[in-house]
């Protein structure tokens, strides 16, 4: 489904993301973590070019990212994201963040569109604040709203860019019960996160970046399990000690 | 010294007449000014380089020359150069919105620049294009943070339209220095649009006030 070969990039002579190559098959989960600064934002983001790299290429269904000629907002249309700080639009009703790019940039119509919305709404539960605009929901909410308003475009592949980090501790497990909930339904996601309780529970693959490296790439079995590099450990055992 | 009421009373129709045209240059340049501006800004942030170069000589060429000397120039300059005679009505709405445009361009400009990365990225990852995310994500946004800007910018183009009766337009100043000429009652004419001109403006910048105390509430 996604394929990373061999991206580098370099933001002037600082080089963020060194010969990276892994891929992410239909229906599989894969975690993405690794410490601060190593790449992770940096790399997922490449996957729906949002950022551009220098070096290498990524395919995404069949469609290649570095290619010119590639649509990019198609792709990308194709493509869930959801971030950090959730992203919904301030200025639109939870309706209408569910609704604007499935009728501006899949055409559907403004029914269509709101009863898919109201539909994937009530799936993350949050069907009663429909009229509030994002700002009058609690950080666990917005992220529901955020992941609603990817899935409501029927994306192939779904990326998760630290989704929980920003938020409240009591809120963190709304957020993964919806992540755990896709995953069991076979969607294909990247996520990255540091909930290793959310890698144990979903993932099928662990990818642990370092230094704009991926220094480890294994099941979830090998990554939890047996012994690995020196820096995953060390990582490991400073995440865990919580 | 007497204070001549009744010859202001008797100006009211032709000043009105004036007062309308100034109103209406106001409103004809806020709305294409903003509209031009809005392209200009998006242009000034372009990474087409000679978008963004076009653009910023633009706005940089009509901040840096007086407004006056523009309607001068644009008036004389351009039946000479063209043949056409586009008469002083015409030009001064012409003036105005190209001239304003490159003011209300710096503040729209602004008003994008306030709009977070992670909001561009959203609606990029969205699959918007980028007029679509301009459309429907940056520009509401951006306009709802500079709204004050924009209506204090639409007051001070309302006090500058009175620059046009140097070309001869009957503008609301215009209008009350033919009456001043005509009827020989200069100080009854330039004290009467004086204070129509502060009522109307300082009215204006007081709703401004509250709406920007609103806007703040809201946020
Ligand atoms: N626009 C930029 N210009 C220069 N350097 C950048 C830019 N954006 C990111 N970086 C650098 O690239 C590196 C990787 O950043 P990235 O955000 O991908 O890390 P991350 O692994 O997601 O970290 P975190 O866990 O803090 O989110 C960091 O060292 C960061 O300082
Ligand atoms: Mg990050």
């Amino acid at each position: 489904m996604i394929s990373i070969k061999n991206v580098s990039k370099w933001y002037g002579n600082f080089q963020v993301l060194t010969d990276c190559t892994t891929e992410v098959k239909k229906g599989e989960v894969v975690v993405v973590c690794g410490p601060s600064g190593s790449g992770k934002s940096t790399l997922i983001k490449t996957v729906n070019a949002l950022e551009p790299f220098q070096k290498g290429d990524i395919v995404v269904d069949g469609i290649s990212i570095a290619d010119p000629k590639t649509n990019l907002p198609k792709l990308r249309s194709r493509v869930g994201m959801v971030f950090q700080h959730f992203e919904l639009f301030p200025h639109l009703t939870i309706t209408d963040n569910l609704a604007i790019a499935q009728q501006k940039v899949l055409g559907r119509s403004r029914d269509e569109a709101r009863a898919k919305g109201a539909k994937l709404l009530e799936r993350v539960g949050l069907s009663a604040h429909a009229a509030k605009f994002p700002g009058q929901l609690s950080g666990g909410q917005q992220q529901r709203v955020a992941i609603a308003r990817a899935l409501a475009m029927d994306p192939i592949v779904m990326l998760f860019d630290e989704p929980t980090s920003a938020l409240d501790p009591e809120m963190v497990n709304e957020v993964l019960d919806v992540m755990v909930q896709l995953a069991h339904e076979g969607m294909t996601m990247m996520c990255v996160t540091h909930e290793m309780g959310f890698a144990r529970k979903v993932a099928n693959r662990v990818i642990f970046m370092d230094k704009g490296k991926i220094e480890e790439d294994c099941s979830k079995e090998d990554f939890f399990g047996s012994p690995r590099g020196e820096r995953a450990q060390l990582f490991l055992s400073k995440i865990l000690q919580h | 010294m007497d204070f001549n009421f009744s010859a202001i009373v008797d100006s009211k129709d032709f000043l009105w007449e004036g007062l309308k045209y100034s109103a209406s240059l106001t409103l004809f340049a806020t709305f294409f000014g903003i509209v031009f501006g809005t392209l200009l800004a998006m242009a000034r942030l372009s990474s087409i380089k000679p978008l963004n170069l076009a653009a910023s000589a633009y706005v940089n060429l009509f901040r840096s020359v007086p407004l006056l000397l523009v309607i001068f120039w644009f008036y004389i300059l351009v039946p000479l150069i063209s043949g056409v005679q586009v008469g002083a009505d015409k030009s001064a709405y012409i003036t105005f919105a190209i001239f304003e445009a490159a003011y209300f361009c710096e503040i729209i400009r602004a008003g994008i620049q306030s709009i977070s990365r992670g909001q561009v990225s959203a609606g990029q990852a969205m699959g918007f294009t980028y007029a679509q995310n301009m459309r429907y994500v940056i520009l509401p946004q951006a306009f709802r943070n500079v709204v004050p800007l924009l209506l204090t910018q639409t007051i001070i183009l309302f006090q500058d339209t009175s620059l046009v009766y140097v070309v001869g337009a009957t503008d609301l100043l215009g209008a009350a220095s033919k009456v001043a000429n005509r009827d020989y009652i200069p100080v009854e004419m330039y004290v009467t649009v004086a204070v129509i001109y502060f009522t109307i403006s300082f009215v204006l910048s007081r709703l401004v006030k509250r709406l920007h105390t609103a806007i703040a509430v809201i946020r």
